[in-house]
């Protein structure tokens, strides 16, 4: 569903993404990891056309998303931190995305129940703490019933209970098919969801593979230490 | 579109800056008015004021919004729109916000006044210069990702416009006041929308006497339709290229 070809990208000298390439269909769910400012991010924003690549082509099914935007309203977007209007509330918030996006009529709100954020619809998103504001970042990414959803590091600041519920509802709505595409540090928390393993290093692909193959690889079943010995092989 | 405004307008208003500024541009219409015995007289030092204080508020007040909004501009880009229309809607809120203001502070009182062809054309400028204004912001505010960069060239344009050009023009005037540059300074005072603005309104004005062989000179090409008609599209024309130029930017702009 999302294809990436030959994708360039510089921040002045610096070269944040470096020929990346790489294909994903239906149903998969992919976990990008790699190391601090390997351009995950980067990737992640240019998919949703925040970040304009130098050169490289993106398709979002089939269709190259230069200059689109149709596209963005099949996708789910979770903010590794979300940033939003401070002096609106949450309900304002909700309620102009609604609008927006008013061609979607049935509106996903299991999140909003299950993390009660109803009862919190009239604070202000500027005194809203780092985890309420995960929350509300996480409703809006599913709000929607995108086919794709791109989770920036979705478990961050979330409590345990938040976490767990997050967690369940990744796993309902990939049963359904969607394709997912979660960064996150915390391992252990990804090897029950994800298919797929992707791994950056300095703004280049280094694999893209199964996670059972790359288990089977490395003769581990747990995913934080296949990755660990993984890490370990390239850097020494 | 028309929905972003909307939301861009509601979020101006709640802010009550605009509502504040309204409230200045009233008083101080509503004072010079009956402080001076003839509206003409009011027209005029209304004038200055307002050619001071409208670009000022107009460019300060959408530099600072723009890059206050950049949470929200970044929440709108990742929703299915298209950047053209994130950034136009942007312009239309705080030129429709601004232009509104200047309109109900200053433009009312003049038309009740002085509800002749001057001071109608000193709101129709006013309101230009207002847009004006707001698209030099958008154009400062894309070209620089700092805000107190950005702030900083928002307030130094206006120092050009406001200050400086007249200097620079001056001293030209002086140079070469053995030449007969009269001719070329007509160009020149399309190159600043404030200068502009002022000489229209001067030339509907009396005062325009005043202001010996150049004045003559500028009589004879803004006091016709003609050069009044020219003079307005430059006026537009200096809202379209900065906004142009500045959408351009914005539709490659990482975020």
């Amino acid at each position: 569903m999302i294809e990436a070809i030959n994708l360039n990208k510089n921040f002045g000298k610096l070269r944040v993404l470096n020929n990346v390439s790489f294909s994903s269909a239906n149903g998969e769910c992919i976990a990008l990891i790699g190391p601090n400012g390997c351009g995950k991010t980067t990737l992640i924003k240019c998919l949703l056309g925040m970040v304009v690549p130098d050169s490289g082509t993106l398709k979002f099914k089939n269709e190259n998303i230069a200059n689109g935007w149709q596209y963005r309203s099949q996708i789910g977007y979770m903010p590794q931190i979300g940033r939003y209007p401070e002096n609106m509330k949450i309900g304002q918030v909700m309620e102009m995305l609604a609008d927006i996006r008013a061609s979607v009529h049935q509106v996903d709100e299991d999140l909003i129940n299950a993390f009660a954020l109803k009862k919190l619809y009239h604070k202000r998103m500027g005194n809203l703490s780092g985890g309420t504001m995960q929350k509300v970042s996480a409703s809006i990414a599913f709000m929607f019933n995108p086919e794709a959803l791109i989770l920036d590091e979705p478990t961050a600041g979330l409590d345990p209970v938040a976490a767990e519920i997050l967690k369940e509802k990744i796993l309902t709505e990939k049963a359904k098919g969607k394709l997912f595409l979660i960064t996150s540090h915390i391992l252990s928390e990804l090897d029950d969801i994800v298919s797929h393993i992707v791994y950056m290093q300095d703004g280049s692909i280094i694999f893209y593979k199964p996670i059972n193959e790359l288990k089977n690889e490395v003769g581990e079943t747990k995913l934080t230490k296949a990755i660990a010995h993984f890490m370990n092989n390239t850097t020494t | 579109m028309s929905k972003i405004i909307k939301y861009i307008l509601l979020d101006i208003l709640r802010n009550k800056i605009v509502v504040a500024y309204t409230l200045f541009l009233l008083a101080i219409s509503l004072t010079v008015f009956s402080l001076e015995d003839t509206p003409q007289k009011g027209l005029l030092s209304l004038l200055n004021l307002i050619l001071f204080i409208v670009p000022l508020v107009s460019i300060i007040f959408s530099t600072i919004y723009i890059y206050n909004s950049s949470e929200f501009i970044e929440l709108l880009v990742s929703q299915p729109l298209k950047r053209n229309s994130i950034w136009f809607s942007l312009f239309g809120g705080l030129a429709g916000a601004l232009t509104l203001a200047f309109i109900i502070g200053a433009g009312l009182p003049t038309l009740i006044f002085e509800h002749s062809t001057t001071g109608g054309a000193m709101v129709l400028m006013g309101a230009l210069i207002t847009i004006i204004f707001v698209a030099i912001a958008m154009l400062a505010t894309v070209k620089t990702r700092d805000k107190a960069k950005g702030i900083g060239l928002a307030i130094l344009l206006w120092l050009y416009f406001s200050l400086v050009f007249d200097g620079l023009v001056l001293f030209l005037l002086f140079q070469f006041a053995d030449y007969p540059i009269e001719k070329v300074m007509v160009g020149v005072s399309a190159l600043n929308p404030i200068d502009l603005g002022r000489i229209l309104i001067l030339l509907k004005m009396d005062v325009s006497a005043l202001m010996g062989y150049t004045g003559a000179i500028f009589k004879d090409f803004f006091g016709t339709q003609k050069g009044y008609i020219i003079s307005v599209i430059v006026l537009v024309l200096w809202i379209v290229l900065p906004f142009g130029y500045s959408i351009k930017k914005f539709n490659h702009k990482d975020l």
